[in-house]
C-alpha cells in the first residue's frame, strides 16, 4: 500500500508531523484484541483439535472442537468488523457454551480434570472481559429515551405550504462549464 | 496545520501535518472557515470504500477564504475571495465539463490509470476520498489546496452566512439533483429512503419541485421528525411494512418516483433477512454493498417509474431483481453529484428564501473534537444529524 501511496500522493501533499485526539477508544482496542484472540483460537481449534481433545481427556471428539473453532472464527470476524456489538454478544454466548461444555468434562472419572479446571478458570476470566467490552460498546450505541425536537426545522423560510411547488414557477436550470466560468 | 487524518477503520485522528503548497499554476490555497462531516465520510470511516490509505486527510464539504493562488487563475479567482469548494474537482475544459457532467471530469483525477482500470473509464478527482478518485487531501483541515481552482469553486454572496451556503458544495445539490432526476410531475408521489442530511435535502427539493406527496422512510425518530417538518409524510420501517404502507398511500399502484438516500450501509435487522445475508457476505468479502433499499425500491415502484440513486455504492451488489426492473420498465438515474451544474440556480433559490439549508445542522464543534464527532454522528448520539466543524 505504501508503494501505491507514493504513486498517488504528490510531493506537496501534507505529511503527518504528530498525532492528536483520536476516534478509537480503549474499548475499541479491547474489542479488536478480543476479535484477534477469537480468530487465533478458532484457527488453532480447526487445525489442531487433537491437541485440545487430548489435553481434556476426550479424544475422539475432534469434530466438536472443530465446530467450536468455526464458531470462534465467525465471532472473531464479527468482532473485528464495524458490528462489534454483535460480535461481542456472540463471544459472550460462545463463552457460555464453552463453560457448559467444560463443566460437563469435570467428572471424577476424567483423569484430565485438572486441565479442564484450569481451562474453566481461564474461560470465566475471559467471559468477564467480554462482558465488560460488550457493555461498554452497547452503552455507546444505545438509543436515548428522549430525542431532540426538530419539528420547527422546515428549512423553508416561507413555510412548508408556501414552498410546495414554488420551484415550478422558475424550473431548475442547469449550468455547463462555459456558462459557470 | 491541524487536519483530520484517516489511519484505518474507525481510526480518525486530529493530527498536525505540513501545510499544503501551491503545486500548479491553477491551484489555490484556502483557509477553511467551515467544513462538515458527510454520510460518505462514514463509509470511509468504516473502510467500505476501497483504496483509502493511512495518512489521507478527510473531508469534502468545505468553504473558506482564498489565501494564495497560482499564476493561472485568469482573473477568475483572487486572494480574499470567499468560496465554497465543490467536492468534485473539475477542469472546466474537457468534454464532460462542457456538458455539465462535472463529477466525471476527464482530467481532474490524478490517478486516472487506476480509475480507468477500476471503472472502465475515469471519473473526476474528489477531495478526501479514495485513491481511485485521486486521493486528494480533504478539507477537514485548517488549509486546503484546491486544484483547478479557477474552475473548482463557488463564489458566494457575503450577505449569506457560512451555514447557509456551506452545503452548496455537496448535500444540497445532491438532494436537488436526486429530485430533478425524478422529473417530478404534480401528480407524483416521491418516496425518499433515508432521512440523513442527503435525504432531508431531497425531501425539501421534491417539495419545492411540486410533488403531490413526499414520503420519507427511516427508523430514527428525530430524523423522521425533521423530515415531517419539511413537509413529508413519514414511515418508520422498524414499526411498519414499507411496501404495504406505500401501496396503501398510492391506491395499490406504488409510488411513481423513488430516491435512495441510504446507499451501501443499509440498516441490518432481523425483520429484513436479506440485510443479514448481505452483512455476512460483506464481512467475508463476497459482496461490497448492502443493497436492501434498491431491492425494495424496484419492488414497490410503479411500472414506468423512476429510481434515483444519490446514495453511494462502492462495488458489487448481489440479488438485484433485474427481471422486475426490466419488465416494469423502470428508469435508473444515479451518480456523484455534478455540483456546479446546479450552483447558479441554487444560490438564487437560497437568496430568494425558497430554502435555507442550515436547518439540517444539529452540531457545531472544533477540529480537535472532530474524531469524537465522527462517532457521535455515526452512533446518532445526542440526536445528531449534521456536524459542522470550525477549524
Ligand atoms: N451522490 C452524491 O454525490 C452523494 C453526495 C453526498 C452523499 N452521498 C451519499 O448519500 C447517502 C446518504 O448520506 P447522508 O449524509 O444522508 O448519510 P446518513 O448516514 O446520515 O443517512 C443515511 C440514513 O439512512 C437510514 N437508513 C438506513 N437503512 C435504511 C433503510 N433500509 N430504509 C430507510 N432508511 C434507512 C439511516 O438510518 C440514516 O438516517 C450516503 O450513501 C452518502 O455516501 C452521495
Ligand atoms: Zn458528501
Ligand atoms: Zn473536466
Amino acid at each position: 500500500m505504501s508503494i501505491l501511496s507514493r504513486l498517488t500522493r504528490n510531493e506537496g501533499d501534507p505529511k503527518i508531523l504528530s498525532s492528536g485526539p483520536r476516534s478509537r477508544e480503549a474499548t475499541d482496542e479491547l474489542a479488536r484484541g478480543l476479535g484477534w484472540f477469537s480468530l487465533g483460537l478458532g484457527l488453532f481449534q480447526l487445525m489442531a483439535p487433537q491437541r485440545i481433545t487430548r489435553a481434556f481427556g476426550v479424544t475422539g471428539s475432534e469434530h466438536v472442537v472443530r465446530a467450536y473453532g468455526a464458531r470462534e472464527i465467525a465471532s472473531g470476524m464479527l468482532t473485528l468488523s464495524t458490528d462489534k456489538r454483535a460480535g461481542l454478544a456472540s463471544r459472550v454466548a460462545g463463552d457460555g457454551l464453552d463453560i457448559v461444555t467444560l463443566l460437563a468434562l469435570l467428572s471424577y472419572r476424567n483423569p484430565q480434570r485438572h486441565t479442564v479446571k484450569a481451562a474453566l478458570a481461564m474461560v470465566v476470566g475471559i467471559t468477564a472481559i467480554d462482558l465488560l467490552a460488550a457493555g461498554a460498546v452497547s452503552a455507546r450505541k444505545a438509543r436515548p429515551k428522549t430525542v431532540k425536537d426538530y419539528s420547527d426545522r422546515s428549512g423553508f423560510p416561507g413555510g412548508v405550504v408556501g414552498a410546495r411547488g414554488i420551484a415550478r414557477q422558475k424550473p431548475p436550470t442547469e449550468a455547463r462549464a462555459e456558462t459557470t466560468h | 496545520m491541524r487536519a483530520l487524518v484517516w489511519h484505518g477503520k474507525e481510526d480518525i485522528r486530529c493530527d498536525t501535518v505540513t501545510d499544503p503548497e501551491i503545486e500548479d499554476p491553477r491551484d489555490a490555497i484556502i483557509k477553511v472557515t467551515s467544513c462538515a462531516i458527510c454520510g460518505s465520510d462514514l463509509h470511509l470511516f468504516h473502510n467500505f470504500i476501497p483504496a483509502m490509505m493511512p495518512g489521507d486527510i478527510m473531508g469534502h464539504e468545505m468553504m473558506g477564504e482564498v489565501v494564495e493562488t497560482g499564476s493561472g487563475m485568469n482573473g477568475k479567482l483572487k486572494k480574499g475571495d470567499r468560496i465554497v469548494v465543490p467536492f468534485t474537482i473539475q477542469c472546466g475544459e474537457c468534454d464532460q465539463c462542457r456538458r455539465g457532467n462535472f463529477s466525471v471530469c476527464e482530467r481532474s483525477n490524478r490517478n486516472k490509470a487506476l480509475a480507468d482500470k477500476a471503472f472502465g473509464h475515469t471519473t473526476a478527482g474528489l477531495f478526501g476520498y479514495t485513491h481511485l478518485t485521486g486521493g486528494y487531501p480533504g478539507g477537514q483541515a485548517e488549509y486546503l489546496r484546491v486544484p483547478f481552482a479557477d474552475s473548482t469553486h463557488i463564489k458566494v454572496p457575503d450577505s449569506l452566512t457560512d451555514e447557509q451556503v456551506l452545503f452548496l458544495g455537496d448535500i444540497l445539490p445532491t438532494g436537488w439533483q436526486a429530485a430533478v432526476h425524478c422529473d417530478i410531475e404534480p401528480t407524483d408521489t416521491v418516496v425518499v429512503w433515508g432521512c440523513g442530511p442527503v435525504g432531508q435535502m431531497a425531501i425539501r427539493s421534491a417539495v419545492l419541485l411540486g410533488a403531490k406527496l413526499v414520503v420519507a422512510i427511516d427508523c430514527i425518530p428525530e430524523r423522521l421528525s425533521m423530515a415531517q417538518a419539511g413537509g413529508a409524510l413519514t414511515i418508520d420501517f422498524s414499526q411498519e411494512s414499507v411496501v404495504e404502507r406505500l401501496n396503501e398511500l398510492t391506491d395499490g399502484k406504488g409510488p411513481e418516483k423513488c430516491i435512495d438516500a441510504v446507499g451501501l450501509e443499509s440498516h441490518v435487522s432481523m425483520s429484513q433477512p436479506d440485510t443479514l445475508l448481505d452483512r455476512a457476505k460483506q464481512i467475508m468479502m463476497l459482496e461490497n454493498d448492502r443493497p436492501h433499499v434498491l431491492r425494495e425500491m424496484i419492488y414497490v415502484c410503479r411500472p414506468g417509474g423512476i429510481i434515483s440513486i444519490p446514495g453511494v455504492y462502492s462495488g458489487l451488489v448481489d440479488k438485484i431483481p433485474m427481471g422486475q426492473a426490466m419488465n416494469k420498465g423502470l428508469t435508473f438515474r444515479m451518480g456523484q453529484t455534478h455540483v456546479n451544474r446546479w450552483t447558479p440556480d441554487l444560490v438564487r433559490r437560497i437568496e430568494e428564501g425558497q430554502i435555507d439549508p442550515s436547518f439540517v445542522i444539529t452540531h457545531t464543534a472544533t477540529l480537535e473534537e472532530g474524531p469524537e464527532m465522527y462517532k457521535v454522528f455515526r452512533n446518532k448520539q445526542d440526536s445528531c444529524i449534521k456536524v459542522v466543524l470550525k477549524p
